[in-house]
């Protein structure tokens, strides 16, 4: 595979994701929820790129189409130029590798029932089956250790943590298989705004070490305009302005985007 | 799982119903050692014997003996001043431990054979009813825990299934199980038990009953698991295993399965009263167990004899106290583990 | 605006304690905690999750397992009554009729099988029974609240309205019965900005033409800084800093409180980090 610095990492072009309505009796198509309509995007290796909107603006469904877990009913998908759309199952298994997902909801997104060795031995099982336990075990203890959280608590259980030692162990679990590029899927939007803060903290390091390209959703402006090198805000499941943070901020073009950014709770100054 | 147990014991109910169970398992696997009698030894000179008094006489255990006052009753009386000598571990019939290791010492034995001694008194044939109901437990307890077995795994398999993949074999796994809850389950068991009757020994049909039981009574529980893996299948950390690539196989036996255990379990231990009782009302109606073999619902279907009761021969109700003390252990035991496992979910 | 401390407050909390206690383990939620909450004023409660913050204000009208699962001490007194020593009636009729709550979440607290308008009328009947025309009460309730075509969305159900309509239901539901102080918990923690900015412009506007004092719950000083009049900031239990909002935001006393201030993420602000809670600096600064 050669990748030229020109092509993007991730390119989208023409996606839509429409969900049938059913109704009736005989729950006949009654009509579709276009979720994704028509977005194309890229990202450049190394990036973040910002994704905001509000509840039902087919954000999420963006993020979760790009990894299989949403039906693709147009459009395609590139990653390093390959068009990887049509892909399923075992033959995008090598993708999925390089490709992980962070959730919204600390609380609902770890097994209650397994040990946080088990949470992050789950996918190194499943893409590196030659592992040895010893190796597997070591690999756990220091992916704790790089999400700041003591290797010692490997044989916790997840109600044993706060939401934001939580996150980091959803972030723990997708680094686990050493992917290339993480979809941060309201990755802090269920945490207190300090704790949100050592997330996004965290989130940044990680970039800066391990040269992570992120697609980051959010519906907070605020925190996507800090963390992103690129905004692009989605409403009623089209793309509606792609911009720069401080193109955004300045000189929002879109009415939907000033409302949004108007909205935003004035924070107080800051102490000096 | 040894954190569950401890959490039962912690509760008074728990670890009542937990020792009440243990015990009555214990003597079911132990039947041969604490029965007193063959379960079919029948004695014509003594039918419908009272219970026998056993007291503590000449430093020893001994039983009390008594003598008919009127045959046509039967009536008898204590002979006052008069004992039998009992021994611990004594010697008696011939009997194999769990199935397979041939002895004759049991709890209790009177030292003489031909000593009248029926803790529990006596039946119509002068059998031993406190050995009836010792092995009479084999059938009534274990019907439980295997059809509770075949009904869960059925539900599990149907209901997780339709639940994690949903679509289709959804579709038609559930109208499946709603044509099979539309069946009159009673008629249809007299019915198949009437057809299979004349091929079946006593012994087979206690297995065809618990296969019938469990073939009507998993529909419910597909039901509810269907429900539940269907929830479990929309959490995060389910989507999180999928986009790592999981497979179903994977996701159901790693994420699904062991969030569905607690509930298995607390199903499962409030389900089987409803067995035990099938089998007691399918025997006392004359289509479960039969003759010579015995079980509780066998048993209190022959003191239905009006007899009985005009004469209070009060001790051939025993089965039915029986299977109130079993049903009443099996419920709390439920609603005790229901109460542990439920605030898994807990944050603090 | 007068100085708070020149007249009578409406709530005034004292030393309130509230320990829970389960088997051998107990916990103190909440620690020795003052504040007083003025008529016509806006209280905001600031803390993180675990601070006690939700716990206080629940313990006001006792909504919180009875002892000896929770035991409460101190006193709170509303309208020269110590809400602590009411009885079990009493309190009903301050729960809803004088205090009444908004939570997080819309869509749990409504009931899904009734409409949203019987489910506030049920609310009215028991508190207002002078009241005749409940649903003519209703719909203005609902008018009020900034609801659309109110006399049709009478007969909706939850789930056919929006996030932001469902919270609207909700504080139209907890102002119907006119009450004095609303304990707003997190009222917006889970909607959308732009619906959250239109909860709150409602309740400021709700505020200015009712009399009505609020005490609001949240994490966000943004939401502080734009809506409350006093703040108290609470931290494992205690409140380590309290007093007038612009007095508090413009020279913060404690370094919790600078840490909070500081750690939201601003627009156009070009620090490649954002400043994180050091816990370890303020258990030695609180030392």
């Amino acid at each position: 595979m050669t990748t030229s610095a020109t092509t993007p990492l991730v390119e989208i072009s023409g996606l839509k994701v429409h969900y049938p309505l059913r109704g009736g009796l005989l729950r006949r198509v009654t009509g579709q929820v276009r979720a994704v309509d028509d977005v194309s995007l890229s990202i450049a290796r190394g990036q973040t790129v910002g994704l905001v909107g509000e509840s039902g603006s087919g954000k999420t469904t963006l993020g979760r189409a790009l990894v299989k877990l949403a039906p693709i009913t147009a459009g395609v998908i590139r990653y390093e130029g390959r068009d990887i759309t049509a892909l399923h199952g075992r033959s995008f298994l090598p993708w999925r590798k390089r490709m992980q997902m962070i959730f919204q909801d600390p609380f609902n997104s770890l097994n209650p029932r397994m040990t946080i060795a088990s949470v992050l031995a789950e996918p190194l099982e499943l893409h590196f089956p030659a592992m040895s336990k010893a190796d597997r075990r070591e690999r756990c203890a220091s992916l704790l250790k790089r999400v700041g959280l003591d290797p010692d608590h490997l044989g916790r259980y997840p109600h044993q943590f706060s939401g934001g030692q939580r996150q980091r162990i959803g972030i723990a679990r997708a680094l686990a298989v050493e992917p290339e590029f993480i979809i941060c899927d309201e990755a802090v939007s269920a945490l207190d705004v300090s704790v949100q803060a050592q997330i996004v903290n965290l989130l940044q390091d990680l970039q800066e070490e391990l040269g992570l390209t992120y697609l980051f959703i959010a519906h907070d402006l605020a925190v996507v305009e800090h963390i992103s090198d690129q905004v692009v805000v989605m409403n009623r499941g089209k793309v509606v302005e792609t911009a720069t943070p401080e193109e955004l901020y300045r000189a929002p073009k879109d009415p939907y985007t000033q409302r949004l950014l108007a909205a935003i709770p004035e924070p107080p100054p800051l102490a000096s | 799982m040894s954190n569950l147990l401890r959490e039962v014991c912690r509760r008074p109910l728990g670890i009542a119903s937990l020792v009440t169970l243990v015990a009555l398992y214990l003597g079911a696997l132990l039947a041969g050692f604490i029965a007193v009698r063959p379960v079919n030894q029948q004695d014509l000179e003594h039918t419908y014997h009272p219970p026998t008094r056993i007291t503590w006489h000449d430093g020893g255990l001994a039983v009390q003996v008594y003598r008919v006052v009127d045959r046509s009753g039967p009536a008898y009386e204590p002979v006052p001043g008069e004992y039998r000598r009992l021994h611990l571990f004594a010697p008696g019939f011939d009997y194999k431990l769990l199935g397979l290791l041939p002895l004759q010492r049991h709890l209790l034995q009177p030292a003489d054979t031909d000593t009248v001694f029926y803790p529990l008194g006596s039946d119509s044939t002068g059998r031993c009813v406190f050995s009836r109901l010792v092995y009479g437990s084999r059938v009534s307890l274990t019907i439980g825990l295997i059809g509770i077995t075949i009904t869960m795994a059925l539900g599990l398999l149907v209901g997780g299934l339709s639940g994690y993949f949903g679509g289709k074999i959804d579709f038609f796994a559930m109208r499946g199980v709603e044509f099979l809850m539309a069946v009159p389950s009673l008629y249809l068991l007299l019915a198949l038990r009437s057809v299979l009757a004349p091929r079946f020994s006593s012994d087979q049909m206690f297995i065809v009953i618990v296969i019938i039981l469990s073939l009507i009574g998993w529909a419910g529980a597909a039901r509810v698991l269907r429900g539940m893996s269907l929830s479990i299948r929309r959490t995060q950390f389910v989507l999180a295993a999928e986009c790592m690539g999981q497979g179903p196989l994977g996701i159901l036996r790693l994420h699904i399965l062991p969030n569905l255990a607690s509930y298995l379990l607390v199903a499962a231990t409030l389900s089987i009263p409803g067995y035990i009782l099938g089998e007691a009302a399918l025997s006392f109606l004359g289509l479960g167990i039969a003759e010579p073999a015995s079980s509780w619902g066998l048993m209190l279907s022959q003191a239905q004899n009006i007899k009985i009761f005009m004469l209070n021969f009060w001790w051939l109700l025993t089965p039915g106290l029986a299977i109130f003390v079993t049903v009443i252990a099996f419920n709390l035991l439920g609603d005790v583990l229901r109460d542990v496992v439920d605030p898994r979910m807990k944050t603090q | 605006m007068t100085s708070p401390s020149s007249n009578q407050p409406l709530l005034s909390v004292r030393d309130l304690r509230i320990t829970f206690r389960q088997r051998e383990r107990s916990l103190e939620a909440v620690r020795g905690v003052s504040f007083d909450l003025h008529a016509g004023r806006t209280l905001a409660i600031v803390g993180e999750s675990g601070s006690g913050k939700s716990v206080t204000s629940l313990s006001l009208t006792r909504l919180l397992p009875p002892p000896p699962a929770c035991r409460i001490t101190g006193s709170a007194l509303f309208d020269g009554r110590d809400l602590f020593k009411l009885s079990p009636a009493e309190l009903r009729r301050v729960r809803g009729r004088d205090i009444s709550y908004v939570f997080q979440e819309p869509a749990t607290s409504l009931n899904p099988v009734f409409t949203v308008g019987s489910q506030i009328a049920e609310a009215v009947r028991l508190h207002l029974p002078e009241i005749k025309d409940v649903r003519a009460h209703v719909v203005a309730a609902l008018d009020r609240v900034g609801i659309v075509d109110a006399a049709n969305r009478y007969g909706a159900y939850p789930h056919e309205l929006s996030g932001g309509m469902q919270q609207r239901v909700m504080i139209a539901m907890a102002l119907a019965c006119r009450p004095r102080v609303l304990v707003a918990d997190e009222p917006t923690t889970a909607l959308d900005v732009t619906i959250q900015r239109q909860i709150l412009d409602l309740l400021r506007e709700l505020r200015a033409s009712s009399g009505l004092s609020v005490i609001l719950i949240t994490h966000n000083f943004g939401i502080v800084h734009n809506f409350a009049d006093d703040v108290a900031v609470m931290y494992r239990g205690e409140i380590v800093e309290q007093g007038p909002c612009a007095e508090v935001l413009r020279n913060p006393q404690h370094p919790y409180t600078k840490a909070l201030i500081a750690c939201i993420p601003r627009l156009g602000d070009k620090r490649r980090r954002l400043t994180t809670i050091d816990h370890a600096a303020i258990a030695r600064a609180g030392a």
